[in-house]
């Protein structure tokens, strides 16, 4: 267990100064997630006026589905990453040493959730800036971090399961767009679920974006329900797991191809 | 000791038969080479006994561990150096060799320490803080090796570990990797295309020709088949003939040719016998324009091993050449 454990941290430590060498990178990992925010925030300023939003204000409301979404993104997209590695021969080299098998996925799969958290951090503290306030103080906001991790994660696990059977970057994009929209307007990121149609509402509840953007919610939003996040946090972890098990089983795949 | 062994290696990717029946030893401590053209099943070969790649049939050992059976242990045992680089090129090359050297379970000081000497040995240790992203083919080649060394293996696969280098930085290769043999008493396995590389490196090689080795035996062995070098001299003036006579009297010239203004001579060693060659040419008052001596290359020996053209008067030779791998060939096919 515990070469696993240093394995991961040092995959992630190339990881994340790979990142932080890359200046655009950088800027996009802080840019993004205030463009979701203030654009949204504008755009559907009227929203509010739609019931089922009880009395906060829309930016208020959007703050927790902005931060799972950008997650949820994020996620979706990270296993470009593992196309890049397997790309310039990187996981092969890693293979023929003593590295650990179940580090070189884990490492990317945590490296998304980190990722995700961290522009959730940059999120909350712009919309604080923006007014909006945590309801449940600072362990609403340590729950959102924690929903946005795990977010991360779990789809860091879909996305590099896919990585790992797909090996092309042309089909990782369709793929990634492919579950990326339609999970995320069969959420409550945008508008309330009481607006929604009857059909979506219930499709919804099936969703995993929707599960983070319930849980984050229950931070930041007044009449918390702790009872709701943890079990949506639980839902999150559960998928997590499956999401690495399906990426371990992809990368079996693959080194079983070489 | 072997630190290698292969017997009867066969792989089947779906369409092709990389390997049919691939079989060698090689010893402790000894620099041994593959060579082949390409698509021959050198790299797939290199692969499979790097815990990459599955065999189908056969049996392979490294370091006294069966790749099959306890690939742990082998990966223990080897670097690696891939025919495609394998470095992180978003990350410099001391980042790519500390990494590589934790994962490999040397640590702190002594890793640190092993760093700087493969850099300093390899000759980046001005690029050492770099991106890899900015490293030349050549400089990226040669961190691919740091990285197969950075813990010591026992024993190391080269696979065309000087393709892309340019000709001084292949000789520092080539004097640094002779140096680690002897001084870590490393085995080495390298693929190459340069019968010259395996000439200066390899103690003994195989020629590997569509998944199986085609011939085994010492460079020097092999290249006894061929007849040795050319020297190859172009003549000032149109005396060919005063040329021709002089030059096939000494005794270490099998034969000589003469084609218009060029004059070839077919000796055991070209790099000894040009001297001898030149100075007769001088006795005879032909004036010498150039001079080149081109050694028998991989292209040759493969030929000669395995071409259709093949000439029943060379059988013996070969056989004799064969005569430690107890030949197995697809020269029968
Ligand atoms: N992953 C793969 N899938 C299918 N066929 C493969 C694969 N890898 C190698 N082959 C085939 O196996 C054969 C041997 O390939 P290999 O790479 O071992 O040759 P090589 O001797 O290293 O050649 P080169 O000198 O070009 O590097 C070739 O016919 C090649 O096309
Ligand atoms: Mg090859």
């Amino acid at each position: 267990m515990p070469r696993i454990v240093a394995h991961t941290w040092w995959m992630i430590g190339r990881q994340l100064r790979n990142l932080a060498r890359e200046p655009i990178w950088i800027a996009l990992l802080l840019i993004q997630p205030m463009i979701w925010l203030l654009l949204y925030g504008q755009l559907f300023r009227n929203v509010v006026k739609l019931p089922g939003f009880g009395a906060v204000s829309y930016v208020t409301f959007l703050t927790p589905g902005i931060v799972v979404m950008n997650a949820f993104f994020g996620g979706t997209w990270s296993g470009m990453a593992m196309i890049q590695d397997l790309d310039r021969h990187v996981l092969e080299r890693f293979l023929a040493t003593r590295s650990s098998r179940i580090a070189l996925v884990l490492s990317q799969v945590v490296r998304s959730g980190l990722i995700a958290a961290v522009q959730a951090l940059i999120i909350l503290v712009v919309a604080l800036a923006l007014g909006v306030r945590a309801h449940a103080g600072a362990p609403g906001w340590l729950l959102v971090l924690l929903t946005s991790f795990l977010v991360g994660c779990a789809f860091g696990g879909v996305s590099h399961g896919m990585a790992l059977i797909f090996r092309k970057e042309a089909t990782m994009i369709a793929a990634a767009n492919f579950v990326g929209l339609p999970l995320l307007f069969l959420s409550s990121t945008l508008i309330a679920r009481t607006s929604m149609p009857h059909w979506m509402a219930g499709l919804a509840r099936f969703n995993p974006v929707e599960w983070g953007v319930v849980a984050a919610r229950q931070g930041v939003l007044p009449g918390a329900d702790w009872g709701s996040a943890a079990a949506h946090l639980g839902l999150l972890a559960g998928l997590t797991v499956v999401t690495v098990g399906f990426a371990t089983w992809a990368f079996q795949v693959y080194r079983r191809s070489l | 000791m072997d630190a290698i062994v292969v017997e009867g290696l066969r792989k089947r990717y779906k369409q092709v038969l990389a390997l049919d029946g691939v079989s060698f030893a090689v010893r402790e401590g000894e620099i041994f080479g593959l060579l082949g053209p390409n698509g021959a099943g050198k790299s797939t070969t290199v692969r499979i006994l790097a815990t990459l790649t599955a065999f189908d049939e056969g049996r392979a050992e490294v370091a006294g561990h069966s790749v099959q059976h306890d690939p742990a242990a082998v990966r223990r045992a080897i670097g690696y150096v891939p025919q495609e680089s394998g470095v992180d090129r978003d990350a410099t090359g001391r980042e790519n060799l500390l990494l590589q050297g934790r994962i490999q379970g040397v640590r702190g000081a002594a890793l640190r320490t092993r760093v700087d000497e493969l850099l300093e040995g390899l000759g980046l240790a001005h690029a050492a803080d770099r991106t890899a992203r900015t490293y030349s083919g050549g400089m990226r080649r040669r961190l691919d090796v740091a990285l197969g060394l950075v813990h010591r293996p026992a024993v190391l696969f080269l696979d065309e570990p000087t393709t892309g280098l340019d000709p001084e930085a292949r000789a520092a290769l080539w004097e640094e990797l002779e140096r680690l043999a002897r001084v870590e008493t490393l085995t080495i396995l390298l693929t190459t295309h340069y019968l010259e590389e395996a000439d200066r490196l390899a103690g003994r090689l195989v020629i590997v020709s569509r998944g199986t080795v085609v011939v085994e035996g010492t460079p020097e062995a092999l290249k006894q088949t061929l007849q040795g070098d050319s020297v190859t001299v172009e003549l000032e003036a149109a005396d060919g003939e005063r040329a021709h006579t002089a030059v096939a009297a000494l005794p270490e010239v099998h034969e000589a040719v003469l084609d218009g203004r060029q004059l070839r001579a077919f000796v055991d060693q070209g790099a000894r016998s040009v001297a001898t060659i030149v100075s007769a040419l001088d006795a005879a008052a032909v004036s010498i324009h150039a001079v080149t001596i081109a050694r028998p290359s991989l292209d040759e020996v493969y030929l000669h091993y395995t071409g259709r053209d093949f000439r029943a008067e060379d059988a013996e030779a070969v056989a004799a050449a064969r005569a430690p791998a107890g030949g197995r060939g697809g020269r029968e096919r």
